[in-house]
């Protein structure tokens, strides 16, 4: 087995960059997505949700309808197949939204009604425009904001800590020589993946074939089985090619749509969502409220770190954002709370988008700690040096590594940091102030069960068979590398399939855990392989195949705080007379373990920057409150950053070996998002004097607010 | 979407007939706008009546020294246009930065001016507009109201007309040149786009079943010292919050011309033409581009969450005002 960590290897493929194996094809359009398959009698299914935001489905009239061109059904909760939707699934109890039709009541707005279905996509998305469906509308309540009635703290499971609790917080607050105390608020943001999510569904030989857009094609195909009550080994998902997830993509509606369809019909049915649907039926980030309580030693150093983070949910499940998590790892203090809380509303169910929890808490905890060393003249970087914990500071383990000063050290050279002013509203370019931020990022670095399968072929190639999904990211590619590293031979030998549920049981394409779960796997069965080629003897035509399942290994793996680390950096002008902010340039630095592919690596945390970039000041999804729906519900109304909008955003990483980890490879999908928002909302400051707690950083909020020019007095 | 016919006109009084006096046909331009709301069921016309190949994409020169421009020349077009840039540069500015350049290569003259606005209630079928459905309702004054009207609003619709082309057009004083069943007409700008007040779903006083053949540009020598700033909530490919174009003629720091026109305030591009008689003839000072900034949104009725296009109107003139003033000075 391969134990060499750091990012100094070059030996070998793992360290230096590659092109995606799929890139060709990507590009050359050869590369087949979920909704490209070409299939005979294929027939085309078209969502209709639910325009009112409480009630229950009346009436939905079908015939006239079922009598339009090519329509072929109509299903709704009057005809709709039974699923179960009453099961555990991998990742706990399913969003009731996947249980599709299954009675009349309407828990939020898009929701879905019907499915209509047709020969044409045309045909069914006119039918499904021209569907009456008649409403019992109940009043409803959207309205979210900090502390508001009926929010409560959650109970705990294996996925969620609720709350913690160490130390006196108001003997330590009224001790403490200097007190932040604010609250921050966050919007809800939308990952709208660039292909939207999409299924085919299809019964052959008596087996469900599904063709769909997913983050992990085990996870959907349990979960169609669970739903639908089938022998799991009489489902197949396949997800070849995926472009993009962040979340968003497990079991959802529209594959519950078209397997219900195809098996009413007897025919392949497809199932694609339009943007406006997305917006509600494959969920999105939460808004959150969060308090957050500093209490310090006039040098910085923490005596209280308090985080309430408050998230809303809706009715029918609980999703809790996690904002608070993240001190739970970075800052160490003599009292110490970090608390959950949830509200639920008319609203569809939030999910993981992201960073879920470290994204939007990083925007709260890290502006509270710029507001900290604002208040006690010390600098960003030195006050994060001075609360550097020695092990989890609640949990009470040894971190696995811990490089984040590292991250400043780097980061601040790189950057320029040492030049600069403290003080706030000194610089000014034209219409245009000058400052700079920086913040600290982090997120876990965990390892889940998952088998693979390599194969010797007679050939002298290998074929490595794994359920990993490849969203875009450069999974694929990475898992090439890591196979031809511990085969020993050049990666033009290794051929990878991934996204097949036949596969077996793999980690899904989430929590940064894929690359470190999969190629754990993969090691693991080449380990064994050369076992057994080093046996000698001639490989027979079917090759010589070995599986590996990781379960006891992740099981054995010693208990730390495993993490990757970061820090960001920007600089952003502002003009106060027109409230427009405009970031100039971002560093990353990370602390991010062994990084396999340095091109799809460094992809990976720019593409997080500038994302943060987006949160900092662009997204924000509007909802109507009277309605209870979204306002401008497409990519024209959303706001994300354009190309504009995103300057020079330079990413890189410092060594960050863990002898003792048996993969060495961390996680790098979700950091390079955490901690930009509050970097670039901390340059805010810098140039113009005013601490922006809400996001986006709009022109009217910087408009409003002004400028505090101590240049001018 | 519905089906619809397509017919491809030749001529313009080819395209007239086709269009008729049918009231589900609509003009086919760039369709950067149209396509998309029949795509979200606002426009669900039973003929489109496809424009781009008529002989309408010359920007010329006229006798008296204005510009004609023909109604189916591309935003890319005429923001490339030398004798645009150079006579009229604020309309170039103010056409580069709308959209995207994918969108203008294919957009039209006389589609921008006929673009419908972005009011999110607007574009969604399901909910109340009066705009789309007469006597519906308007749940923006009272819900999501932040990129809305401050200025010429009324109880039915309080939408924004999101164009940036016909901000400049509007400080130019263009006059828009339409074909109808019974021949040709003009509008004079100011014209051009009907009040609010009871009817938003009236937009234009084209006569049914015209088509714009033409934007004519009258001489203007002050236009040569124009800037368009346009502010958004992102870098680009947004549309305005707040917008302006501005055309000074200083002698002696004082103001012997100015034309002010604002963007997204109004259903319509908003001629300044308060601020303007406030300015002319008076000093060329940041007090008095303030005062006449104040003076024209004295009229300004803002809602609860649009009352900062106030605050960054008064600081858009100010600001190009004084760019202006140094521009001309150098």
């Amino acid at each position: 087995m391969t134990t060499t960590t750091g990012t100094l290897t070059t030996a070998g493929s793992v360290g230096s960059a590659h092109v995606r194996v799929e890139g060709r094809a990507k590009v050359t359009g050869a590369a087949r997505y979920a909704a490209d398959l070409p299939f005979a009698e294929l027939a085309h299914g078209w969502m209709v949700l639910s325009t009112v935001a409480r009630g229950r489905v009346r009436s939905v009239e079908s015939a006239p309808v079922l009598a339009m061109p090519g329509v072929l059904t109509v299903l709704h909760h009057g005809n709709a197949p039974r699923v179960d939707g009453d099961y555990v699934g991998t990742l706990g109890r399913p969003d009731p939204i996947v249980a599709c039709f299954q009675d009349d009541h309407i828990p939020c707005a898009g929701w879905p009604v019907a499915l209509v279905v047709a020969q044409t996509p045309e045909q069914a998305r006119e039918a499904a425009e021209a569907l009456a469906v008649r409403y019992d509308e109940e009043s409803h309540d959207v309205a979210f904001y900090a502390g508001r009635p009926g929010t409560y703290t959650p109970e705990n499971s294996p996925m969620l800590q609720a709350e913690t609790l160490k130390g006196d917080l108001e003997a330590e607050l009224a001790a403490s020589a200097v007190v932040v105390d604010a609250e921050y608020t966050t919007p809800q943001e939308h990952h709208h993946t660039l292909e939207p999510h999409a299924a085919t569904a299809r019964w052959e030989d008596g087996r469900l074939e599904v063709v769909d857009s997913n983050q992990g094609s085990m996870w959907v195909a349990d979960e169609l089985a669970k739903l639908f009550s089938l022998d799991p080994a009489s489902v197949r998902v396949r997800s070849e090619h995926v472009g993009g997830g962040f979340g968003s993509k497990g079991v959802r509606p529209h594959q519950v749509c078209a397997v219900m369809a195809a098996t009413v019909l007897h025919r392949p049915v497809r199932v694609v969502l339009t943007r406006r649907q997305m917006f509600t039926a494959v969920g999105y980030r939460s808004p959150t409220a969060q308090r957050v309580r500093l209490g310090a030693d006039a040098d910085g150093r923490l005596r209280v770190l308090d985080h309430q983070a408050q998230n809303l949910t809706s009715r029918v499940y609980e999703f809790v954002e996690q904002s608070a998590s993240i001190g739970r790892v970075m800052y160490d203090a003599d009292a110490h709370h970090t608390v959950h809380r949830v509200v639920p509303l008319d609203v569809a169910t939030p999910t993981w988008m992201r960073a879920p929890g470290e994204a939007p808490g990083s925007f709260a905890l890290e502006s509270a700690l710029d507001e900290l060393a604002e208040k006690c003249g010390v600098d960003p970087i030195v006050l994060r040096s001075r609360n550097e914990p020695v092990s989890g500071p609640v949990s009470g383990l040894p971190f696995s590594s811990r490089n984040v000063l590292a991250c400043f050290r780097e980061g601040a050279r790189r950057f320029g940091w040492a030049d600069r002013d403290p003080r706030p509203g000194l610089r000014r370019e034209g219409r245009w102030l000058l400052g700079t931020g920086t913040a600290a990022a982090t997120y876990p670095s965990g390892a889940a069960p998952s088998t693979a399968a390599v194969t010797a072929e007679a050939d002298g190639t290998f074929t490595v068979r794994i359920a990993a999904a490849d969203i875009g990211t450069g999974a694929r590619t990475a898992l090439t590398l890591i196979a031809a590293d511990a085969l020993e031979v050049r990666p033009d030998r290794v051929r990878v399939r991934i996204a097949d549920s036949d596969f077996g049981p793999a980690m899904i394409a989430g929590g940064s855990m894929g690359t470190r779960s999969w190629g754990w796997a993969v090691m693991t069965a080449v380990d064994e392989l050369q076992g057994q080629l080093a046996l000698g003897g001639d490989i027979p035509p079917e090759g010589i195949t070995v599986r590996s399942d990781t379960s006891a290994a992740v099981a054995a793996l010693a208990a730390k705080e495993r993490h990757s680390f970061g820090a960001q950096f920007a600089e952003v002008a502002v003009d106060t007379s027109s409230g427009e902010v405009r970031v100039r340039r971002m560093l990353g630095i990370f602390a991010a373990g062994r990084i396999v592919n340095p091109l799809t690596a460094r992809s990976q945390f720019v593409g997080g920057m500038t994302w943060g970039i987006s949160m900092a000041l662009h997204e924000e999804a509007v909802r109507d409150q009277a309605s209870g729906s979204h306002v401008s519900a497409d990519l024209a109304g959303y706001h994300f950053a354009a190309n504009a909008d995103v300057p020079l955003v330079e990413a890189d990483w410092v060594d960050d070996p863990d002898a003792d980890d048996p993969v060495g490879i961390k996680g790098i999908g979700e950091i390079g998002i955490v901690g930009a928002a509050a970097a670039i909302a901390n340059a805010v400051w810098h140039a113009t004097g005013v601490r922006h707690r809400h996001l986006p950083i709009r022109p009217d909020r910087v408009l409003l607010s002004g400028s505090r020019d101590i240049a001018s007095g | 979407m519905r089906e619809f016919g397509y017919r491809r006109a030749v001529d313009v009084p080819g395209a007239v007939a086709l269009l008729g006096a049918d009231p589900e046909a609509r003009y086919l331009g760039g369709g950067t706008n149209l396509v998309d709301l029949m795509k979200t069921g606002v426009e669900r016309p039973g003929l489109l009546v496809d424009v781009r190949e008529l002989p309408l994409d010359r920007v010329e020169t006229t006798a008296d020294g204005g510009l004609r421009i023909g109604s189916t020349v591309t935003n890319s077009d005429l923001a490339a246009d030398p004798e645009v840039r150079r006579r009229y540069p604020a309309l170039a500015q103010a056409v580069l930065a709308g959209a995207s350049g994918q969108l203008r290569n294919m957009a039209t003259v006389g589609g921008n001016l006929l673009q419908r606005t972005r009011c999110g209630y607007f574009a969604d079928p399901a909910r109340p507009c009066n705009k789309r459905v007469p006597g519906s309702g308007c749940p923006a004054i009272t819900g999501e109201h932040r990129n809305h009207a401050i200025l010429g609003a009324s109880e039915h619709c309080v939408a924004v007309h999101p164009s940036d082309m016909g901000v400049a057009l509007a400080a130019f004083d263009a006059v828009v040149s339409y074909e109808a069943a019974d021949g040709p007409g003009e509008l004079a700008f100011k014209d051009f786009y009907l009040p609010v007040g009871e009817s938003p779903h009236r937009e234009t006083a084209l006569p049914p079943g015209a088509l714009i053949t033409a934007v004519t540009l009258p001489p203007a020598p002050v236009a040569a010292t124009s800037r368009y700033r346009k502010v958004r909530e992102r870098a680009s490919y947004a549309f305005a919050i707040g917008s302006i174009a501005a055309a000074l003629d200083v002698r002696d720091e004082a103001v012997r011309e100015v034309r002010l026109a604002f963007g997204a305030v109004a259903s319509r591009p908003w001629r300044a033409r308060t601020a303007e008689r406030v300015l002319t003839g008076g000093p060329a000072t940041a007090e008095a581009f303030a005062a006449a900034a104040d003076a024209e949104l004295a009229a300004a009725e803002p809602l609860p969450d649009n009352g900062y296009k106030v605050t960054l109107m008064r600081n858009l003139v100010v600001a190009l005002l004084i760019e202006l003033t140094e521009e001309a000075s150098r």
